[in-house]
């Protein structure tokens, strides 16, 4: 069922070409035109040569004398012609940089969408820093190819085409011993290829690793401060740093000696027309002028070849990055949005159903297991537990964070597989049990609950929250800035940024997993009747890290070790020999009658 | 928006040439081995360049022309033919090896030492600092920016390689006629004017896209570390369109510095086939003015053909100048940063009774103009146990963050044992006392890993502090025990289960004073007052600074320290307070004075 983050490591070369090309339609589109003007550009090369020739030919050797009439038409028109040819190149290279950038920011946005697509599960199997990686330098890294790779590698084979005609028109089997030379180099670039993909995937994965190695202390830095231990942490993020180095030169080492063979086998060439010229020469088959005009054709081969394995083993750190953000895409979505098929829950209270619902996190053991739960419209369900019970994860299953391994969650009788996202995100909400906060505002955070919501609106529902006081007294109110993940708030005040973006969104099922666990008691009873009164005529389920709120629900759930082992009002469920008693018994001891 | 975006902004752009080359003088002087061998490599790469031309004549006149004079061939000439061509190529290839290698191996060096530069930096700024910078902002100074300081180093042993070849073909052309060779060497001002007109487009473009980037890394990152937010409140789309404006930005600015190269390399490639035009019209002129030969018309258009490559290979080099010198300040500003966390050289008794703290006038604010804690005074005698109670966002992390000297006080100070902590070696802080902060922090790596930190623990003693944090009953059930990898930020336990590994990972030290901010809300009340016991009881009792909201934790302390709104309001024990501060009792009572529905 659950799946993990797709590496893209499996995905071959000519696999990621046409899925990146699917991922990116813009890549193909006004190929046609750049394709045109990169013919244009490469046949602009020819001017000089041409004009430096009708030089020597008319201009200097010629039997009447040089022409300086002709020279400098000749002059103009070549110029012309090479301005021309500027103006082709500018129009490609212009132009590919808007394809590759364009086709690349569409692929970049769709990765970090299918990312946000995709369950909290699966997004935990890979690191945040990989993550960041793979929407930001891995995509960097395609762009270099594709502007200056793609098109050189198309023009080298035209190029090498062109030249092997040529030589097939000088002479066909001089064309034969050139092509059998670099035989041994075209059979072995797949090979190099393979280890450069290799390589090329150990130095993009190592930067993901090194993100994330740099990334926890910075996330962390209370702690690395508070204990002290720079020097471990340094070292390990040095590890990172040394193997991503060590990575990188080795890619390198394949690379240079990869491109390093096309001179080798130029050199081959070069002898082999000798000879092999030599002895057609003894046969009358070929002029001495035509063997020295072969070994600059030599050169005319041998450049597009080495052009065209440097592009080649130059994609494959291309590929490497493109293939792990082509595998984000392709990381099937386990909790899959039903999206305009799903039905839509009417708005009002919402009634909850587990029917015998089993959940495992990954392949580890089960932390629900057949739990079954009815939670009638309208009812304010108080979930009591130890600490790694379960009830988070009810939690989560209740709001679709994650889908159970077997059984059902319903809502108004609707299985939520079925009830789309957008539907489900408007009538339920989760406050969960540590609160995040963007860099931003307040008042931006508050909005995150309801996006239209005015300052006035934000206003008055702190105030419906009891929360009225604590806004007066920030001197800069909703223009607070909270900080990175909220940090710059005390935690208590994090969750009241939580809350009230939570009863901005106005849920019918509101579900609170321990959602002021670190405010102050006082404020927290304001809060808890204030919930109280908001939540009439909804239902609310409430994870509680204090008894006072199981005491004031309408029913109490007590899960232990991931089955429900009571239920009912808490008033029977004291009176009764239970879990449920003996936690509340510890409660009075804990804010008992000093 | 981080202050490096400033950078650049006022600078001229005609010093970007400079900047570029002085970076790169930075990388030769680190790594002077490799980048020799890269150079060596590249000269012969040139030098066998030209032998291949030389072969060449050389088998046209010993061997191709004799043979088909003679009708016949010595076959050692033969051999001697494939040696040649051979033996050049594979010497060419080595040299290209090395160039290549060399380059590879001084630009990964290069990358390394920024990187271990930066995060060393990271870890020793202080807090402040820190809440000042974005993650991701982080991640791609160390990442991005790195890469595009030290983006010219690739092509660098190339273009001087290159150099020497342009060299020999100036003195050549000189040689030939000065009048056409004026002509061509005119072609290298154009080049460098071309650069700087190049680099003055571009470089406020680098600017604006290294910072794009750095945004953008700052988005994903957030955004995915927010994920739970995010789903919660089906705000996808509204990521999304974030992100997707800052990538819509940061194409279009690259779509610009792509216009602007486009326009650049072509231009580079046309002005020495222009100056060969030139050559040929004036060249012929001369010819015919009876100056010259018309040979030295041919060689001067022959050598200014030749040099065109390597004009293009050291524009590329000029080409990659303005982004790295973009990338350098921005990791510079970052290096630059000299508010460090100063430490001094006292130390404190690391194991022992417990430790005396001791806060005098203690005034601090995150701001200047918001002040927080405000003349916060107080001793806690060795081995008592007080509680630190409160209102939200009273001041309470903020008092235990200083005590643990992750901030320092605006005014007053803060001592241990008599020893201001600001005095303290580096580490005498951590290796005497632990703080246990309100949200528990987690890192990829082992139980056991998370618990020890490194530091020298037995196993035993690892599960004694689990023991005491009442985690060793699930820590015992995970599948590989103490060896147990928690995952990221330890996403494979509940927020209850995380808070028990750091309270254990405080617990294993024995420190002689422990603070914990609310560090217990997640274990029951029996094992709380077992964890406090157990630290008192031991031979030595530890310090302890306890904050707390439950009464039963409350009770258990010697003292209580009332803290409002960044003051000390009172001081007694619980019972005295209770009774003489209404303030507090309403505080501490709330949860009775409820009553049940
Ligand atoms: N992401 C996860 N991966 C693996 N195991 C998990 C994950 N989250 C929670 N668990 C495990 O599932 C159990 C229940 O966790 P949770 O529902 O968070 O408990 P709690 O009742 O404290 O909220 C715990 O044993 C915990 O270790
Ligand atoms: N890193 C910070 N930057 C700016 N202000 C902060 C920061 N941390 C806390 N504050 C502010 O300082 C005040 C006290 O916070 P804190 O000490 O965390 O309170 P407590 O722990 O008593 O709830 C709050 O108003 C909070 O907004
Ligand atoms: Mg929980
Ligand atoms: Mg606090």
């Amino acid at each position: 069922m659950s799946s993990t983050m797709n590496t893209g490591e499996q995905i071959p070369a000519i696999q990621t070409l046409r899925r990146g090309l699917h991922h990116s339609p813009e890549l193909k589109r006004g190929f046609a035109v750049t394709l045109l003007l990169a013919v244009l550009a490469t046949a602009g090369n020819v001017v000089v040569p041409i004009a430096v020739q009708q030089t020597i030919d008319r201009g200097l050797t010629s039997p009447t004398g040089p022409d300086v009439d002709f020279m400098v038409r000749m002059g103009l028109l070549a110029a012309a012609a090479v301005l021309l040819t500027s103006l082709a190149s500018y129009g490609m290279i212009s132009r590919l940089f808007r394809t590759a950038e364009s086709g690349l920011a569409t692929l970049r946005i769709k990765a970090f969408r299918h990312v946000h697509d995709l369950s909290l599960h699966t997004q935990n199997t890979e690191r945040r820093g990989a993550l960041v990686s793979r929407v930001t330098s891995d995509v960097d890294q395609v762009s270099q190819f594709l502007v200056f790779g793609g098109m050189l590698f198309i023009v080298s084979i035209g190029q090498m085409f062109v030249a092997t005609v040529i030589m097939i028109w000088y002479n066909a089997w001089l064309a034969l011993v050139v092509w059998l030379c670099f035989l041994p180099l075209f059979l072995s670039l797949r090979y190099f290829q393979q280890k450069l993909s290799r390589a090329y995937g150990v130095v993009r994965r190592q930067v993901g690793v090194l993100l994330s190695a740099i990334s926890e202390p910075v996330v962390g830095a209370e702690v690395v401060r508070a204990y002290a231990i720079e020097a471990r942490t340094q070292q390990r993020i040095d590890e990172a740093i040394d193997r991503h180095r060590q990575a990188s030169i080795r890619a390198q080492g394949f690379l240079a000696f990869s491109f390093s063979l096309g001179g080798i086998s130029g050199g081959l060439a070069n002898a082999g027309v000798i000879v092999i010229g030599i002895w057609l020469g003894f046969a009358d088959r070929i002029t001495p002028g035509e063997i020295l005009a072969f070994a600059f054709l030599v050169s005319l081969f041998v450049m597009p070849v080495q052009m065209g394995t440097q592009v080649l083993t130059e994609a494959q750190n291309a590929i490497a990055g493109w293939r792990r953000v082509i595998g984000i895409l392709e990381t099937p979505a386990d909790v899959v949005d039903p999206g305009d098929q799903g039905s839509s829950l009417p708005r009002g209270p919402v009634d909850v159903r587990f029917d015998r619902v089993d959940f495992s996190y990954h392949d580890g053991p089960l932390v629900l297991r057949d739990l079954s739960l009815e939670i009638a419209a309208g009812t304010r369900l108080a979930v009591v537990g130890e600490t790694g019970s379960g009830k988070s994860t009810v939690a989560k299953l209740l709001t679709r964070l994650m889908d159970p391994v077997s059984g059902t969650v319903y809502l108004d009788g609707v299985d939520l597989r079925e009830i789309s996202g957008e539907s489900l995100r408007r009538s339920v909400v989760l406050v969960p049990q540590e609160g995040f906060l963007f860099d931003d505002t307040l008042a931006a955070n508050a909005r995150y609950g309801k996006l239209d919501a005015s300052d006035e609106e934000i206003i008055a529902s702190a105030a419906e929250l009891g929360l009225g006081d604590w806004l007066a007294g920030l001197p800069r109110g909703l223009q607070t800035r909270v900080g990175q993940r909220g940090e710059s708030l005390s935690a208590g005040e994090r969750q009241l940024v939580a809350l009230l973006r939570a009863h901005l969104a106005d849920p019918d099922l509101l579900v609170l997993d321990e959602a002021t666990s670190a405010v102050d008691p006082f404020l927290e009873m304001r809060i808890g009747r204030a919930l109280e009164r908001l939540m009439s005529g909804r239902t609310s389920v409430t994870i509680a890290h204090r008894l006072s709120t199981a005491e004031n629900a309408d029913e109490v759930a007590v899960i232990d070790a991931g089955r429900l082992v009571q239920r009912g009002p808490h008033a029977d469920l004291v009176a009764q020999d239970g879990p449920y008693a003996r936690l509340h018994a510890s409660w009075v001891a804990q804010h008992g009658h000093v | 928006m981080t202050g490096t975006d400033a950078l650049g902004v006022g600078r001229t752009r005609a010093t970007t040439m400079r900047e570029g080359f002085a970076i790169l003088g930075v990388a030769i002087r680190r790594e002077p081995k490799v980048f020799a061998v890269a150079t060596i490599g590249s000269l012969l790469f040139g030098a066998l360049t030209v032998a291949d031309a030389w072969v060449l004549g050389w088998a046209t006149d010993h061997v191709v022309l004799p043979a088909f004079r003679d009708g016949r061939v010595d076959t050692s000439l033969l051999i001697a033919v494939v040696a040649l061509f051979v033996g050049v190529a594979l010497l060419r290839a080595a040299g290209i090896v090395a160039r290549r290698v060399g380059a590879g191996i001084m630009q990964a060096r290069m990358w390394s030492h920024d990187r271990r530069d930066l995060t060393r930096q990271y870890l020793s700024l202080p807090m402040e600092w820190h809440q000042r910078r974005p993650t991701g902002q982080l991640l791609s100074n160390a990442n991005s920016d790195v890469e595009a300081a030290w983006g010219p180093i690739a092509p660098l042993p190339m273009a001087l390689g290159t150099v020497a070849m342009m060299v020999i073909a100036l003195i050549q052309m000189l040689l030939a006629d000065w009048v056409l060779a004026l002509i061509g060497i005119l072609v290298f001002p154009m080049v460098i004017a071309t650069n700087i007109i190049f680099q003055r487009v571009v470089s406020p473009l680098m600017t604006r896209a290294q910072a794009l980037r750095a945004e953008l890394s700052e988005i994903a990152h957030e955004s995915f570390d927010g994920a739970m937010v995010v789903k919660t409140l089906g705000r996808e789309d509204e990521e999304t369109r974030r992100f997707a404006e800052k990538a819509h930005q940061l194409r279009d600015t690259v779509v610009r510095a792509g216009r602007a190269r486009a326009a650049f390399d072509p231009a580079l490639a046309a002005l020495p086939e222009l100056a060969v035009l030139l050559v040929l019209v004036v060249g012929v002129s001369r010819v015919l003015a009876g100056e010259i030969e018309p040979g030295a018309v041919v060689t001067v258009a022959y050598l200014l053909t030749i040099v065109s490559f390597p004009i293009r290979a050291i524009g590329w080099l000029l080409g990659e100048f303005p982004r790295s010198v973009v990338g350098y300040e921005r990791i510079r500003s970052v290096l630059e940063e000299s508010t460090r966390v100063d430490y001094g050289s006292e130390t404190l008794a690391r194991s022992g009774p417990g430790a005396a703290l001791s806060l005098d006038q203690v005034g601090f604010g995150y701001s200047p103009e918001t002040g927080l804690l405000d003349d916060v005074s107080f001793d806690i005698a060795p081995g008592s146990t007080i509680a630190l109670v409160g209102a939200t966002a009273s001041g309470k992390s903020t008092l235990t963050a200083l005590v643990g000297r992750l901030r320092d006080p605006d005014r007053g100070r803060i001592t241990i044992d008599g020893t201001d902590v600001r005095h303290l070696r580096h580490g005498a802080l951590a290796a005497a006392t632990a703080m246990v902060s309100q949200s528990a922090f987690l890192f990829e790596d082992t139980v056991r890993g998370n618990v020890t930190l490194g530091g020298d623990f037995t196993d035993e003693q690892v599960w004694e502090a689990l023991r005491i944090a009442q985690a060793d009953g699930f820590v015992a059930a995970l599948a590989h025990g103490l060896d147990t990898e928690l995952g990221e930020r330890g996403t494979s336990l509940s927020g209850g289960q995380r808070q028990r590994i750091s309270l254990a990972r405080a617990l294993v030290r024995r420190p002689r004073l422990l603070v914990l901010d609310d560090a217990t809300s997640a274990v029951d009340p029996e094992v709380e007052a077992r964890i406090l016991a157990a630290l008192r009881s031991e031979g030595a009792a530890a310090t302890l600074l306890v904050v707390a909201y439950r009464k039963a934790t409350i009770g258990l302390a010697d003292e209580v320290l009332f803290l409002d709104d960044g003051r000390i309001v009172d001081r007694g024990t619980h019972a005295d307070l209770l009774t003489r501060n209404p303030a507090y009792a309403e505080l501490v009572n709330a949860y009775e004075t409820e009553e049940p529905a």
